[in-house]
């Protein structure tokens, strides 16, 4: 009992510091950034998953957390336009709403294809791609590509996805006015209920059978083949996993910060959450979630303060990061706790 | 008919633009299996060195020094400690990239630049401009001298020798270091000499090499690594596949349709057209 208090104690500090002290103390503009880090970190936890445990570097979870953030933004532009067109729309000239947006109309769906839209899309792409052993880097390279695909799309389809601007102008979200505090207050608590969760869930599905043979296959794929495992389908199961999560946290992005458009979830974008997973400390999941939120925060820091040097101070970070602490940050703490108790 | 003709050498110069690109990671990725995303930025290198230059037969060789350079430090500075972890190798080297897209940006402003193509190259014969036929012949040129290099040379022979067996080839006396400094220039140089070669066909800037970088890797994983045929095949096919799909459906499902071809293709072929055999395990 005492064991799993004292197990519990570090999540349990920071449950209470992210959902009392932080809206108590953090001025509404501040708190509004918390919870974008905090939809960043909900991504992070899905790439600790299937990158940390998993092995499988994926460069394009950009094109997950976009299905989920698009799936919401149609939604909400729906109620807006109240059985008319959405705005983008008319401007682009388009006159009779697209079949593939009439059931946006009702939010349960919205909600659940931002999920199990990128879920499917993980599970084609996985089952294809794993089942035929291409692996590391090569998985990497394909990720990758399927980003750059995926905002060519988007820009392309002016009419439909409202082009390189995206969309935004979204005002109210299940009949809560989106400019309020309260409500951006809430849904800064609605996110970090739901990071929260997602993180015991995944912690309780990497300490269990399953997570122990995603482990195994990241360390030697073709041993436990031999063993009479599928290894394809453990991969394939842990990228929609991964998958699911960023669908998500794009759903919950879209309402805290007002805008989805295809440079929020490129190449790019893709690459960013990787590397704070990589500085926060892939191998473990909330060293996965302190990277996202840490480097969350150093890029609004640092782009207030001179915006060309972001690129420089991140560049070099990484650079540092992976060339002295390949474990990340807590990787560091951990190897100074271990210095001081010996 | 005619427009499907017309296509053609747009098809075949993406294509010989992605093989030069593709040629350099034939060395770094494909011989020594470092994913270098630094790669697009010395495409860039070698487009800003035409720029300073304003002469383009010079900038050829010129280029070639100056990405392959680059290369070399940075395999020095730190490729060379991560031999081994593919994957760190990728994030560190987009980290230089950023930066070294950033430092572009701030010597030679944000703006695209254009370099003066030398007369001698516009007109054209017939459907094939000079400047599209020129980069084809580059490409070939390219082909022939790493075929050249790696099959005729003591030194080409020395690098696959290490290419197939690392620590056999350094038991036999080979200095894998010097093996790997050598590959690093010269693909990175190909970099800069595929840079180059882009100014005949557009603006530069210092975003130029990200357009290419992620088809100039889908061609090493369609082509099979460190394999000169299927990187030359696989470069022909995408820019075919490219251009005619954007052709007949519209530049915005081009690429997907691209990417999904690919797929079906690993499908068939997941190790790529042709592959080096290995009993090796994971």
């Amino acid at each position: 009992m005492i064991r799993m208090l004292r197990r519990n104690l570090p999540f349990a500090t920071v449950a209470v510091i992210a959902l009392v002290a932080a809206p108590l103390l953090l001025e509404p503009f501040r708190l509004g950034l918390l919870a974008k880090y905090l939809c960043y970190a909900i991504v992070a936890l899905g790439i600790g998953l299937v990158w940390g445990k998993g092995g499988m570097l994926t460069l394009g979870q950009g094109v997950f957390f976009g299905l989920g953030g698009y799936s919401m933004a149609m939604y909400l532009k729906l109620t807006e336009a109240g059985g008319g067109l959405p705005d983008f729309m008319v401007w682009s000239g388009v006159e009779h709403l697209p079949a593939l947006w009439v059931p946006f109309a009702n939010p349960v769906f919205a909600l659940v294809m931002a999920v199990l839209g990128p879920m499917l899309i993980a599970v084609i792409l996985g089952t294809l791609v794993f089942r035929q052993r291409v692996r590391g880097a090569y998985f990497a390279i394909l990720t990758q590509a399927l980003a750059a695909a995926m905002v060519i799309l988007l820009v392309g389809q002016q009419g439909l996805t409202g082009g390189t601007n995206g969309m935004t102008n979204f005002f109210e979200l299940f009949g809560q006015d989106l400019a309020e505090d309260s409500t951006q207050r809430l849904l800064y608590l609605a996110v970090a209920v739901v990071l929260g969760a997602l993180y015991l869930a995944t912690r309780q599905l990497v300490n269990s059978r399953y997570g122990r043979l995603l482990v195994a296959v990241r360390d030697g794929e073709d041993r436990v083949r031999f063993l009479g495992y599928d290894p394809a389908l453990v991969k394939t199961v842990t990228f929609a996993l991964s998958a699911g999560m960023a669908g998500l946290a794009g759903a919950l992005f879209v309402p805290v910060v007002g805008i989805i458009s295809p440079a929020l979830l490129g190449v790019v974008p893709s690459l960013e959450l990787v590397v704070a997973v990589a500085v926060g400390g892939r191998h473990v999941l909330a060293g996965a979630v302190l990277g996202a939120v840490v480097m969350g925060y150093a890029k609004t820091a640092f782009s207030e303060q001179f915006a060309d040097g972001w690129l420089y101070l991140q560049g070099a970070l990484f650079i540092l990061v992976m060339t002295l602490a390949p474990k990340g940050v807590i990787g560091v703490m951990g190897r100074l706790r271990r210095a001081r108790t010996t | 008919m005619s427009a499907f003709v017309n296509q053609l050498p747009i098809g075949l110069s993406i294509g010989a633009v992605l093989l030069l690109i593709a040629l350099g990671l034939t060395f770094t990725f494909g011989q020594m299996g470092v994913i270098n995303m630094a790669h697009g930025e010395f495409i860039m290198a070698g487009a800003y060195t035409a720029f300073l230059l304003q002469n383009f037969v010079l900038a050829l060789p010129a280029a070639f020094l100056v990405a392959g350079v680059m290369g070399l430090i940075l395999e020095r500075a730190a490729i060379r400690h991560f031999y081994g972890r593919p994957l760190d190798t990728l994030l560190l080297t987009w980290g230089v990239s950023l930066v070294l897209q950033q430092l572009a940006r701030d010597l030679f402003g944000a703006p695209n630049v254009q370099v003066p193509a030398p007369s001698w190259l516009s007109g054209g014969v017939g459907i094939l401009p000079y400047n599209r036929l020129f980069i084809m012949a580059l490409a070939i040129a390219g082909v022939v001298a790493v075929w050249l290099y790696l099959n005729r040379t003591g030194l080409g022979r020395r690098t696959q020798a290490v290419v197939q067996n690392r620590r056999l080839a350094a038991t036999s006396g080979i200095d894998t270091g010097r093996v790997d400094m050598l590959t690093f220039f010269i693909g990175s140089g190909l970099a800069g000499v595929a840079g180059v070669a882009l100014t005949l066909i557009g603006p530069v800037g210092p975003t130029l090499g990200t357009y290419y970088i992620v088809d100039a890797f889908l061609v090493v994983v369609a082509g099979g690594l460190g394999q000169l045929r299927g990187a030359v095949l696989a470069a022909i096919g995408l820019g075919l596949l490219n251009s005619y799909a954007e052709f007949w459906s519209d530049a915005s499902l081009a690429k997907v349709i691209v990417f999904a071809v690919l797929i079906a293709f690993l499908q068939i072929r997941p190790q790529g057209l042709f592959a080096l055999r290995s009993r090796v395990l994971t």
